[in-house]
């Protein structure tokens, strides 16, 4: 299972408390943990990425295992920890204004 | 005894008001949607319980919300009544706003002027305002940035844009002001008959002012007399900064704008425009309004200028007219005269419809003042909300 940590405003929209535990069938990547993500919670479509692009919105940002993922490619493999459900894949909006 | 609700949208949620017709005794409900920017809020004139809310952020983007019983509770429209938060609205298709590209604009755009003369893409980012049906609770029209007219007709879960607004020829030359390319107002013409001929005026900043006698399938630009030093042709058919206008529903057609500078009017449905600044200390300003009861006696509360967008003199004074314009008196019992520094922005001026006009409106610093007595005196109904973005009033039975 894919743990996933939503930062406050989008955990409120998505009526969830703590992490979302999302299980996917094929590889663990940006993509398939946003589309599992966007499946589940329809409401988060156009909150994380582009609804028509599906771009990652400017001021968001994706972390894992320590590390900025924001800039990797949508398909790649996401580590392995993330895979295992030993680390979580975290959504985080960036600390700019207000 | 007619009550009224004030529906209020501010910088970190959005905040709903009511009291009985005497307007004296508050009750206040919120923060709805704590932490979000809520632009607009309004409701149906058809059915009052149905308000439409625009809630967005610079990092979560924009979520519409509908509540049907008054602000009670709230849905992103397509949610199933009843259901769980989740599987919630089928694709959250409420939050898409997609520009129309598609063959029937003959001439799809693909870019406007931006700040430095160049040509940018259009890109989505906010509901400004939303517009409810005059005659449909399920018909709502929304104004974007950049610039465009959605309207959904199924209670605000699908939008399409009206694309005969951007694609008519001046698109290209339109250019955003300082807040953002946004559509910021929306008047629906009580008069029309149907909706195919229905009258709608619409403003830009900073593209001006237009008109549809159709419905939204064509458009065209209305600002005829208009005066704008900062822009290379300061009579240009485009390019002028229009802040907000306001009609009187019983007197379609007479139209009252409050621009970037100068306050104007037009007895011709846009066609032609005059400046009825008169004795103001400054015309510069956002928000301009009309009495519900008597359509020549307007309101404007002056900024002191383009650079110092805060009242004049450190004064909150809000100035009236009850002679389409020219003449103006300055109210001031009830509001601060001195040390005052907010500014009131373009759709936070609201009227009641009760026997005594009520006039409402909200400041950059978080108060809500209303007059009972058409601006003669002046109470806080809050005063220490986030600052205030819109305010909407309904007068109900």
């Amino acid at each position: 299972m894919i743990r996933v940590i939503l930062p406050h405003h989008l955990r409120t929209l998505a009526q969830v408390r703590g992490e979302v535990g999302l299980d996917l069938e094929g590889p663990a990547t940006q993509r398939s943990v946003l589309d599992a993500l966007e499946a589940r919670y329809p409401m988060l479509r156009g909150t994380i990425r582009d609804q028509v692009t599906l771009q990652r919105r400017p001021f968001l940002r994706f972390f894992a295992c320590e590390e900025d993922l924001s800039h990797e490619p949508p398909d790649a493999p996401l580590p392995d920890a993330v895979a295992s459900g030993a680390e979580p894949f975290v959504v985080l909006g960036a600390i700019a204004g207000g | 005894m007619s009550q009224v609700r004030v529906l209020v949208g501010t910088r970190k949620g959005a905040f709903i008001l009511t009291a009985d017709g005497k307007r004296q005794q508050w009750d206040v409900s919120g923060p709805h949607f704590a932490g979000w920017e809520m632009y607009h809020l309004k409701g149906s004139p058809v059915d009052p319980n149905r308000i439409y809310a625009s809630q967005t952020s610079g990092w979560y983007g924009q979520i519409i919300q509908r509540s049907d019983d008054g602000g009670k509770t709230w849905i992103q429209p397509g949610t199933p009544p009843g259901e769980p938060p989740a599987p919630g609205p089928p694709k959250a298709a409420s939050n898409k706003f997609v520009y129309d590209t598609s063959a029937e604009t003959g001439k799809p755009l693909t870019t406007h002027q931006f700040y430095d003369g160049t040509q940018h893409p259009w890109e989505f980012k906010r509901v400004w305002h939303l517009e409810p049906s005059l005659t449909d609770p399920d018909t709502v029209y929304a104004g974007i940035e950049d610039a465009a007219i959605f309207r959904s007709t199924d209670g605000g879960e699908n939008w399409h844009e009206l694309p005969g607004l951007r694609g008519h020829g001046t698109g290209p030359k339109w250019q955003p002001g300082a807040g953002g390319m946004c559509l910021h107002t929306i008047i629906l013409d009580p008069s029309s008959r149907t909706p195919e001929t229905q009258r709608m005026w619409i403003a830009i900043s900073a593209a001006g002012a237009f008109r549809t006698d159709d419905g939204g399938k064509t458009w065209e630009p209305i600002n005829r007399g208009l005066y704008s030093q900062y822009i290379p042709n300061p009579t240009a058919e485009i390019g002028h900064c229009v802040h907000h206008i306001a009609m009187n529903p019983k007197r379609p057609g007479v139209l009252f704008m409050q621009k970037h500078w100068h306050v104007m009017r037009s007895d011709d449905a846009g066609d032609n425009w005059t400046k009825i600044s008169g004795n103001l200390p400054t015309d510069f300003g956002f928000v301009i309004d009309v009495h519900a009861h008597e359509p020549e006696t307007i309101y404007v509360v002056p900024i002191k200028s383009d650079g110092e967008h805060f009242v004049h003199e450190g004064k909150l004074r809000v100035y009236r007219s009850r002679t389409g314009g020219n003449e103006w008196e300055a109210l001031t019992k009830g509001l601060p005269q001195s040390n005052c520094y907010v500014n009131v922005l373009r759709d936070a001026m609201a009227v009641d419809s009760l026997d005594k006009c009520g006039i409402y409106f909200g400041t950059t610093g978080g108060q809500v003042y209303v007059s009972g007595d058409a601006g003669d005196c002046w109470a806080p109904i809050v005063r220490d909300l986030p600052g205030v973005l819109s305010v909407e009033v309904q007068t109900l039975p």
